[in-house]
């Protein structure tokens, strides 16, 4: 019997604490896929965020650290800056780097930091059980914005790729998303071409994948990836807001 | 390298860093620490190793963290708004038990303060800072030959006992020239097993983590770490005695005012007062046991200090309040002078011994 489908070598044993459901499970898969086929697990150092996602570090097979809420990029250059040769990414969702890690976020990439960030927006803070996140989209339902999202009193959502495509630093910067099969086929060849770039010295490139909550959002997780299409992807287009490598080729 | 130079306090710091094998800098303007970041700019391209002027105090002490986690020693220094703004990390490096040096060289607060010389971060350095039970080794040079060679110090202390070692200078130590001897020493280097090197898959991955969900795993870990900082406390106290031998009077100062406090001693002396000093160079381990001793033998004691009396607290502590202890201080960017601490040495061995 030949295997045709297993479980990435990047990724532990460990059985995932996400809600059932969630996409974060999908990206982990993804992210380990690549580093599975760019063969560079034994070279990887991850940083893991404050959220959701904060216990990353037992879910993959490489060195890891688990940063303080919105510092993973800063922890993640002084990683890089010590050892240039090892592969450094960061895994955060939209609190973690959208609100308290602006600064760090914007600035790593105005720095073309060689490093790669995987940014998983689902518009709300899961982690302390729902509420209202930058990226979570005017009129939305939260626990701290009970009468859904006004942005006359709280403003407006944060686009993170939009904000970082005007960043001449960043030098790469995809949305995509895994709703479905070709979103998701799709979210793996930036999530690849992230690294590659990395691999290749190329600089900062962060992949925003635009992902679910069932459980905060109140909803089947069908209906939440159904909701990721109805209402996510008109406020936060897929597509790649910059890349300066084919820009140059293009000329 | 034995011959001496002239050189500035955080200029010093920087140099003895680099000596100790520190190639990884991160810091942010502020006075008056600002040297150290601009030594690091010049010195670092030329060795090969990082200087890196972060956006903020927080990121530059959370890209501390990102390379202590890889196991190379690394340093970051302010002054005391930006300490408080480091605060965050220099916890998380204590929770991680990450080595790294932190230099804090002082100005007047609270707020935005002033930018001249204090020594009012002596509690925030000592008794934390930041969130959560845990110490830092903290060392308060009194001279730029001190800045040097405690520098090299805090490195060897931060990577023996895996935690934050801090120099706690203040304005005046950071911008005052003197000679110095770069002569560091042989420089010890530590296994550090739990580095983050990469697995080459070869070895279980390793994780650099402050987040215990479990209490019984978390209070096991602060047991832990508590077992450890004893050890600190019984081994490497460091503190000078100045004619503290047939001393009734025992005056009690660090970094820049002990210098102030030795001058109003010699004067005092010269008029037949039985003074000295104890100059606790570790503030923490702070040198409770020589003090103890002390008190059995003085009748007062003077803490001098520029602030509204913060080691103090430590000194009633470390006596059991058998003695009186007197404050002589000078806040806000003010430096006492010998006058003054005389003024106080005087009145004390006058008046003072009674409760």
């Amino acid at each position: 019997m030949s295997v045709v489908f297993e479980k990435p070598k990047s990724l532990t044993d460990a059985v995932l604490h996400y809600c059932p459901g969630c996409t974060h499970g999908i990206i982990h898969r993804l992210v380990a896929e690549v580093i599975d086929e760019l063969g560079i697990e034994g070279e990887t150092i991850g940083v893991a965020p404050v959220g959701c996602a904060v216990m990353a570090y037992n879910y993959f097979t490489c060195d890891f650290v688990q940063a303080a809420h919105g510092r993973a990029p800063a922890v993640a250059t002084g990683v890089k800056r010590s050892d240039p040769s090892k592969i450094v990414f960061t895994y955060q969702g939209d609190g973690d780097l959208a609100a308290i890690g602006t600064a760090e976020t914007v600035h790593s990439a105005a720095r073309r930091e060689n490093i790669t960030v995987i940014f998983v927006n689902n518009a709300i803070y899961g982690m302390t059980g729902g509420q209202m996140a930058p990226t979570t989209l005017p009129g939305q339902v939260t626990q701290t914005s009970p009468y859904g999202r006004d942005v006359e009193t709280v403003g407006y959502p944060v686009k993170v790729c939009e904000l970082l495509s005007n960043v001449d630093g960043a030098a790469y910067v995809e949305r995509v998303a895994v709703n479905n099969v070709k979103n998701i086929k799709n979210a793996k060849k930036a999530i690849k071409k992230a690294f590659q770039n990395q691999i290749e010295g190329k600089g900062f490139s962060l992949v925003e994948v635009v992902s679910t909550c069932p459980t905060n959002w109140g909803m089947t997780p069908e209906k939440a990836l159904e909701w990721v299409d109805e209402k996510m992807l008109p406020y936060y287009p897929l597509g790649v807001y910059k890349d300066i490598y084919a820009e140059e080729e293009a000329k | 390298m034995s011959e001496k130079v002239l050189m500035k306090g955080n200029e010093a710091i920087a140099e003895a860093a680099i000596q100790a094998g520190c190639h990884h800098y991160f810091g942010y303007p502020i006075t008056p620490q600002t040297e150290v970041a601009a030594y690091m700019a010049k010195r670092m391209p030329k060795i090969g190793g990082t200087f890196l002027q972060a956006e903020s105090e927080v990121s530059a002490i959370n890209m501390v963290i990102g390379v202590a986690s890889t196991g190379k020693r690394v340093m970051t220094s302010s002054s005391s708004p930006g300490v408080s703004l480091k605060a965050e990390g220099i916890s998380y490096l204590a929770g991680c038990d990450l080595p790294a040096v932190v230099v804090n060289v002082q100005r007047g607060g609270p707020g935005l303060g002033g930018i001249q010389p204090s020594q009012s971060d002596y509690f925030q350095s000592t008794k934390g800072g930041g969130h959560g039970d845990y110490r830092n080794i903290v060392l308060a040079p009194a001279s730029v030959q001190e800045m040097a060679s405690l520098t090299v110090k805090a490195f060897d202390l931060a990577d023996k006992y895996s935690m934050v070692s801090m120099i706690l200078a203040d304005g005046t130590m950071g911008q005052m020239m003197e000679p110095v001897s770069l002569d560091v020493g042989e420089v010890k280097t530590y296994e550090k097993p739990w580095a983050l090197t990469g697995t080459k898959c070869e070895r279980e991955h390793n994780i650099v983590n402050s987040l215990y969900l479990k209490p019984e795993e978390l209070e096991v870990k602060n047991f832990e770490r508590y077992e450890k900082y004893k050890s600190i406390e019984e081994n490497e106290v460091m503190y000078e005695e100045y004619l503290m031998d047939d001393a009734e009077v025992c005056v009690v100062a660090f970094g820049i005012t002990s210098r102030v406090a030795k001058n109003a001693i010699n004067e005092a002396r010269a008029n037949g007062v039985k003074v000295g000093m104890i100059r606790p160079i570790t503030l923490w381990p702070f040198p409770k046991k020589v003090l103890a001793d002390a008190a059995d033998k003085c009748k007062a004691f003077i803490c001098v200090e520029m602030n509204m009396g913060q080691m103090i607290e430590d000194v009633e502590l470390a006596i059991r309040c058998k003695k009186p202890v007197y404050l002589c201080n000078r806040v806000g960017g003010m430096i006492p002078s010998p006058e003054e601490v005389l003024a106080k040495i005087n009145e004390v061995n006058e008046n003072g011994g009674a409760f």
